[in-house]
């Protein structure tokens, strides 16, 4: 007797029995042309819109660090006239300034230390009793309690009438005007970025939506209650959102990551430095990687509200008793 | 079963398409609705699958008015009504076995409590065979025949078969004309909307006729 398995058609029988107990195919279908297209699209507007995010951030953090950084200390500097002991002067400035609320530290730049600082300009190996060179006492500032800077100024002239305290004001009001206007222009792009991204994403989900109207119209005939069919879709195009909006997501993280791994690999060089000047080391912190994870869940949440208002409005096309 | 009073609808502020119509459906009953293209067939199958509301007139259901009957019920109430259409509205991306259990899968039940329901009833119209196709490799006749077991999985009271011979030649009707006779005598009321002479000679059912909007019964 022949085996069954070893007759002709057997592997044919086989296959139709495996495709007899597979799982059923989705109500929704997998991805068309369409459906490909609009992870595309949701994977470049995350992209771009993580990107902006990142930017922002970035900007943000650095202005909050000019800010710090110059406002964490001031200068009191100290004229050499005729017959001023600048020792003396020195000592009881930096006595004064330590003393006042407010102030964490004051400090003498030694007599070595400022003419190192003259260097560059004045070379090795002058002496500095023969010029009349202002010596300086730095300042820090606590940034959480500052001083009052007029009091401040008022008791270190009393007591060195030919000091000056520089509390760098102008530079700080300039600098926080500055960062404070490149931080709200990078909070309009993001906002526009934002908009466009959810314009982008609405339009392309109701493209894809188009090209399944007769599968609400079955569900609708066959007794499917329209919670089920929106349900349907919203799951589908939920996952659909997620793929697109975590593919665009990491990409933008991998930017990051190689934009930080750029900076102090170049960390030596003189273009770094000055990147490095202006930027921090270019890292956009646990904040930039949270609103990316938000930026993705947004955008999915979006693709999926989306299709649920489209079916919705479908169905009252086909079935006027929704709309009742 | 389902009965109308001087039922009338129109869409819009357009011309009324249906006036002052007026019949009974019983229980067990068979019957033909005609009239010429675009006479409003298609428009009366669907305000007695209750997805269209009449302007006028009131439209009984199951014993209950219509216009009384809240929306989250309505869709309860369409899986007592089965529905054929002239063109099938299969879904391409799934076999005729998951097209035919559609109805039963909305309504959240597990594969295999109506498995080998789903299965006898393939078997029965015929298409046992075909069971795990994909509808763009069936013949006409046989996506036919896949919509109406789709439309009778549920046991519905009454099927409403909107064009069903429209795409099949004379043979394949007979046949499924003989299979709408044979579910109408194990107790399925039949709607057939046909504009096919031919096919409606065949049986000496009841006859609708819509013309210009107004019906007339030829018992």
């Amino acid at each position: 007797m022949t085996d069954p398995a070893t007759m002709p058609g057997a592997p044919l029988r086989r296959m139709a029995a495996a495709r007899s107990h597979r799982k059923q195919a989705p109500i929704v279908p997998p991805a068309n042309v369409a459906g490909h297209a609009l992870i595309l699209v949701i994977a470049i507007m995350t992209f771009l819109s993580c990107l902006t995010l990142g930017a922002v951030t970035l900007v943000r953090d650095t202005a909050a660090m000019w800010q710090t950084q110059i406002a964490r200390e001031a200068t009191v500097q100290i004229k050499p006239i005729e017959g001023l002991d600048m020792e003396a002067a020195l000592a009881s400035a930096q006595r004064v300034a330590a003393s006042f609320p407010g102030v964490r530290q004051a400090r003498i730049v030694e007599r070595d230390a400022t003419i190192r600082l003259l260097e560059p300009w004045l070379g090795t190996g002058f002496d500095i009793n023969e010029l009349p060179v202002p010596r300086l006492v730095i300042v820090t500032i606590d940034p959480a309690n500052p001083p009052d800077f007029a009091a401040l100024r008022q008791a270190v002239i009393g007591e060195v009438p030919q000091a000056t305290l520089d509390d760098h004001r102008t530079w700080v009001d300039r600098l926080i005007a500055m960062a404070n206007t490149t931080v709200t222009i990078g909070f309009s792009v993001l906002v526009l970025m934002l908009v466009a991204t959810v314009l982008a994403i609405v339009f392309a989900t109701r493209g894809a939506m188009s090209g399944n109207g007769h599968i609400i119209e079955v569900l609708h005939f066959v007794g499917a209650e329209a919670g089920f069919i929106a349900g349907q879709f919203r799951r589908h195009f939920l996952l659909t959102g997620m793929k697109g909006a975590a593919g665009g997501g990491i990409a933008a993280i991998i930017v990051f990551i190689g934009f930080s791994w750029w900076s102090s690999w170049n960390l030596a060089t003189p273009e770094a430095d000055q990147a490095t000047a202006l930027f921090g080391n270019f890292a956009i912190g646990s904040a930039g990687y949270i609103g990316v994870a938000l930026v993705v869940l947004l955008i999915g949440a979006l693709t999926a509200v989306t299709s649920h208002v489209t079916v919705v409005s479908y169905l009252g096309d086909i079935d006027p008793s929704h709309n009742a | 079963m389902i009965r109308f009073e001087n039922v009338g609808l129109r869409y819009g502020m357009g011309p009324e398409i249906l006036r002052d119509i007026s019949f009974h459906l019983p229980e067990r009953s068979f019957q033909f609705l005609s009239g010429p293209s675009g006479a409003g067939k298609t428009t009366l199958l669907r305000l007695l699958f209750m997805s269209l509301k009449p302007t006028r007139g009131l439209i009984t259901v199951f014993g209950r008015d219509l216009s009384r009957i809240p929306r989250n019920e309505l869709p309860m109430l369409r899986r007592r009504v089965g529905i054929v259409f002239q063109d099938f509205r299969l879904l391409d991306h799934m076999t005729t076995y998951e097209n035919v259990s559609l109805p039963l899968r909305v309504r959240g039940r597990e594969e295999a409590s109506y498995r080998s329901d789903v299965i006898e009833l393939l078997k029965w119209v015929g298409l046992g065979e075909r069971m795990h196709v994909l509808p763009p490799v069936l013949s006409g006749g046989e996506k036919q025949r896949a919509a109406i077991a789709r439309a009778l999985i549920e046991q519905p009271e009454i099927l409403l078969a909107d064009e069903p011979t429209g795409n099949v030649d004379p043979p394949l009707a007979r046949r499924l004309l003989r299979l709408f006779i044979e579910l109408n005598r194990l107790g399925t009321a039949v709607v057939i909307a046909t504009h096919d002479v031919a096919l409606m000679e065949q049986v000496d059912a009841r006859r609708m006729v819509l013309s210009g909007g107004r019906l007339e019964i030829h018992d």
